[in-house]
């Protein structure tokens, strides 16, 4: 546990310095409907077509918490190994933008609904443990839209009021992979739990990325900047990579490095500055008066944590138990809810004599191949567990080789197919019978006389030949381990 | 009957179910008055045209089971009324028109009753003298040139001048209680979280409460027990049992222990205050009370802690009003522009100051001094009653700590404005209710009020002090129609 992992560090000529990351990730809240209204939070409406009067912050409107939300954050706590704070306060965040409707988000300030937790992430060298500070609740803005008319700025606040949850780390993270396993890992959390479906095409998951720099082996934080709203893993590494490289050039260069909050601008692979700390806005948080703390009971609590499906980590020591799988292995199948829940619809399927190395090889190789050919989740897969639990028995059972497999796999794609009536109509059934692949092999080797000579004489190469023109002369559906072992005899 | 303007609620109700009077017969006459009473500039908007239709159709089909059948009435146009427009008194609304009816109204028009209009008020409900609203001053039925009051002064002059049978108010630091105790009416504010405030547009969020003004006790009673009920869309409304104020109202009160705080004997207080106070204190004991002396220690921290919990949830709860989405808005050159000269015309000056102070008390480093440090006395003054309570069943105190003041004698002084809400403030704070019932009059014949301030939740207790009282008082509103010609 805990070993160390290769270090990521920025060398500049006598100096090695070290990165460290803190994120705060921004993930919508799974829920039909927004935190203090009932207005739908279907992605892709048709704009303002989603918005109630309170959305709107209409004179007189008052929000109402969505019980809901409140559950879902509560079991991202749950799933976090966090502190659930049984009273939290909502406080209104002041500042005016054209997509803020009521001039104030009401998020947690003080009193988030969960304190500090922890995660683990699956490194090459080892595990790492990353610090969590707190999950709180809050409101999202809705969208400007500035490029639809050269004069006006159009708003949509379809998500306005969207609940949030704001997942903030310790600064516990050292290079983009670790941002990049970290990320994977919460998504997969909340897949697991349900509480956000963690597509980040569509905003569900974005981040703040603070990011500072200081010599290898000192104590000391440096000076950090926040990097605001970024949308995919990919950007955050390349924003980490430019911006660490920015603040370490800046040191060596014998300037300071201002507190500020940047931008990534991902067409020219650069952070620019957004505004400084003097320009920071004081948004004059307090108490939203609107609203009464909130206070949830242990027994709320402890029927939630009752709710709590089996989660990647301890789903990943089952399968190394269980099944005898590697740590990588188990690692592959975890890491997303939809194909541990695949490969464990194959294992039950595939009843009591089953291989189950041969159905993980078989999902991260063909499955996993066909699935990124056709730009698929395995959740959409063409071939369902239960037949492709068909294929991978009809491969143990010795009826197909794993060669003619890769034929029936293509011919069941196409409509998830039962295998074992491809292998029927087509006749691919490998041929098993030594006496029938004994005929087979004398005739080949008559055939082939000055080359079985060779071979005897030492050419071994020549092996393979006659293996090739047995399968030939089969069909291709001899059993190949047959084959070797009576060519092995016969030469 | 000719004088059907001036019949209390209760009478009207009485006549309108044994059909002496129709809802048509009491609506005309209500409209013709206001018709008549354009100088005291009551009405912003009146929905005149509609209310006949609507007391034609009640007619039609009278339901006589309701509690306020067909019975006409204008509210305070903070309260927002569905395809009614609703301005709060500011040109940031003046072409607002709600899709969407407030709680409070709803329940009113639920009981049978008809919407006449949206009374003046104070700019969002910001002002003790109703000299803030955007649509001009309000006159006081009592004498010319004189405030009625506010910021319900609208609703205070609109009752007192017989424009409307009743009304509904609101109260964030003494809003209806000080107009009534001017205008020589009842005005209650009940405990927070007894009415909703969905659909009131926002002051300040934890001292608002809706609440009845009437020409007597008993039409208070009846119009709160309309208007309050437990409202899932307002998340600070409480279920608690609520009487049925009007029927079980008593004149006895043998016995109860009515407190009588010492620190609201304030430096400067007119002679005709403390022999009101008097006065009142001998007739709750002639209704067979006892009055004991008690202390509120932190009194004289009510108004600075007011006048900065109050101005820091308004400077937030006015960012609304932006321009970008409905009401008011100026042209600009971008957005910050837009936002600045919007705000700047479409907000008066008392409005403009609150946005500030607001604004100051909660900015980053002067937070701790005054915003936290205002909920802390907020606190303290809220024991201060939780302990007198110990002894007591209700306080009994001024409602004002003088009569009302002529149009324009305290405009340029803010601070001498706000201290006009001393007396009532501290109610708000501690969320408690409190009535005004007029009690006396001043030397220039000016009504006077006293204020009965209960337990949380516990209206009925001093709606039944209030009305004992009244009978012993035997008030006479002074009105001479000096306005109608």
């Amino acid at each position: 546990m805990n070993k160390k992992n290769k270090e990521y560090l920025i060398d500049r000529k006598d100096n090695q310095y070290e990165v460290v990351i803190g994120l705060e990730v921004h993930a919508q809240v799974l829920s039909e409907s927004k935190l203090f209204s009932s207005s739908s939070t279907k992605f892709g409406a048709e704009p303002n077509t989603q918005v109630s009067l309170v959305d709107a912050a209409f004179p007189g409107m008052l929000p109402v918490i969505n019980e809901f939300c409140i559950k879902q954050a509560i079991k991202t706590g749950i799933g976090l190994n966090a502190k659930i704070n049984k009273r939290s306060v909502f406080d209104r965040k002041n500042y005016f933008y054209a997509d803020l409707p009521q001039g104030y988000q009401i998020s947690q300030f003080k009193d988030p609904i969960v304190g500090e937790g922890k995660v683990i992430l699956d490194m090459p060298n080892g595990q790492k443990e990353v610090g969590i500070e707190r999950l709180h609740l809050e409101q999202d803005a809705g969208k400007s839209i500035h490029d639809l008319d050269p004069q006006n700025t159009f708003v949509d606040l379809n998500r306005s009021g969207v609940a949030l949850m704001e997942i903030v780390s310790k600064p516990d993270l050292r290079s983009p992979d670790e941002v990049n396993a970290y990320i994977k890992k919460l998504r997969s959390i909340m897949r697991y739990l349900g509480t956000c479906d963690g597509n980040m095409q569509e905003g569900s998951l974005r981040a703040d990325v603070n990011v500072s720099v200081r010599p290898k082996g000192s104590k000391e934080f440096g000076t950090r900047c926040e990097i605001k709203n970024v949308n995919s893993i990919k950007f955050m590494q390349m924003a980490i990579e430019y911006e660490a490289n920015r603040q370490v050039d800046l040191i060596e260069e014998g300037k300071t490095i201002d507190q500020e909050t940047r931008l990534f601008d991902t067409k020219k692979n650069e952070t620019r500055s957004m505004r400084s700390k003097e320009d920071a806005h004081d948004y004059r948080y307090f108490p939203d008066p609107d609203l009464l703390p909130l206070e949830v009971s242990e027994k709320f609590i402890e029927e939630l944590k009752n709710d709590i499906p089996e989660l990647p980590d301890d789903k990943k020591k089952r399968f190394i138990e269980e099944f005898k799988l590697s740590p990588y292995e188990a690692n592959i199948l975890v890491s997303d809810i939809d194909t541990a829940k695949f490969f464990e619809e194959v294992v039950a399927k595939m009843g009591k004599n089953k291989d189950i190395k041969l159905a993980v090889n078989w999902i991260t190789g063909e499955l996993f191949a066909v699935l990124n050919s056709k730009g698929l989740e395995i959740s959409q897969s063409p071939v369902s567990a239960k037949n492709f639990a068909i294929l991978i028995n009809l491969i143990k059972n010795g009826t197909i080789s794993g060669k003619i497999a890769k034929t029936v796999f293509e011919l069941m794609i196409d409509g998830d197919k039962d295998p074992q009536k491809i292998v029927e109509e087509k006749g691919l059934k490998q041929q098993s019978d030594p006496k029938a692949l004994e005929a087979l092999i004398d005739k080949i080797i008559n055939d082939n006389r000055e080359k079985a000579i060779e071979y005897k004489q030492g050419k071994e190469k020549l092996f393979g030949f006659f293996v090739g023109q047995a399968m030939k002369a089969s069909g291709g559906k001899a059993n190949p381990q047959l084959i070797n072992e009576i060519l092995k005899k016969k030469l | 009957m000719s004088d059907i303007t001036k019949q209390s609620l209760t009478e009207l109700v009485e006549n309108i179910k044994n059909k002496k009077l129709s809802s048509t017969d009491v609506t005309k006459a209500f409209i013709q008055r206001s018709e008549k009473s354009s100088e005291l500039n009551a009405y912003i908007t009146d929905d005149f045209t509609s209310a006949l239709d609507k007391a034609k159709k009640f007619d039609q089909k009278p339901n006589l089971d309701l509690k306020l059948p067909g019975i006409p009435m204008a509210v305070k146009d903070l309260f927002c009324t569905k395809n009614v427009k609703t301005t709060a008194g500011s040109k940031i609304l003046n072409n607002f028109v709600p899709t969407y009816e407030s709680t409070v109204t709803k329940n009113i028009w639920d009981e049978g009753a008809i919407l006449l209009g949206k009374l003046n008020c104070d700019e969002f409900a910001m002002g003790s003298s109703n000299e803030t609203s955007h649509f001009g001053n309000v006159q006081n039925p009592i004498d010319k040139n004189l405030v009625p009051g506010g910021s319900s002064g609208g609703s205070a002059s609109a009752v007192a001048g017989q424009l409307t049978p009743i009304t509904i108010g609101t109260d964030t630091g003494g809003s209806i209680r000080q107009p009534a105790s001017f205008t020589g009416i009842v005005g209650l504010k009940p405990t927070y979280g007894s009415c909703s405030r969905y659909g009131i547009v926002a002051f300040a969020s934890s001292l608002d409460q809706a609440g009845p003004m009437a020409q007597n006790v008993k039409d208070c009673a009846l119009l709160q027990e309309v208007i309050s009920t437990y409202d899932p869309k307002d998340s600070t409304s409480i279920n608690f049992k609520r009487n049925h104020y009007s029927k079980e109202l008593t004149k006895n009160i043998k016995g109860k222990k009515i407190g009588i705080p010492k620190e609201y004997r304030v430096d400067g207080m007119p002679k005709e205050i403390e022999d009101l106070w008097q006065k009142g204190i001998q007739y709750v004991k002639d209704c067979g009370a006892e009055t004991i002396d008690i202390s509120l220690p932190h009194t004289s921290y009510a108004l600075p802690t007011y006048y900065i919990v109050a101005p820091a949830e308004a400077s937030s709860n006015l960012a609304r009003y932006d321009g970008v989405k409905y009401g008011y808005r100026a042209k600009g050159e971008n957005l910050i522009d837009m936002y600045e000269k919007t705000r700047s015309e479409g907000f008066g000056a008392e409005v403009q100051r609150r946005i500030m102070i607001g604004t100051y008390v909660l900015s980053s480093g002067y937070y701790d001094a005054y915003y936290l440090k205002a909920q802390k006395v907020r606190k303290l003054i809220k024991n201060d009653f939780d302990e007198a309570y110990k002894k007591v069943d209700a306080i009994l105190t001024p409602s004002t700590p003088s009569s009302a003041f002529k149009i324009g004698e305290k405009t340029n002084d803010p601070v001498s404005m706000y201290l006009n809400d001393i007396f009532t403030v501290p109610v708000n704070l501690a969320g408690l209710p409190g009535i005004s019932i007029p009690a006396g009059h001043d030397t220039k014949g000016y009504p006077l009020g006293l204020q009965i301030i209960g337990k949380a939740f516990d209206e009925q207790n001093i709606l039944n002090i209030a009305f004992a009282m009244e009978e012993k008082i035997i008030f006479k509103n002074k009105i001479t129609d000096w306005w109608i010609k």
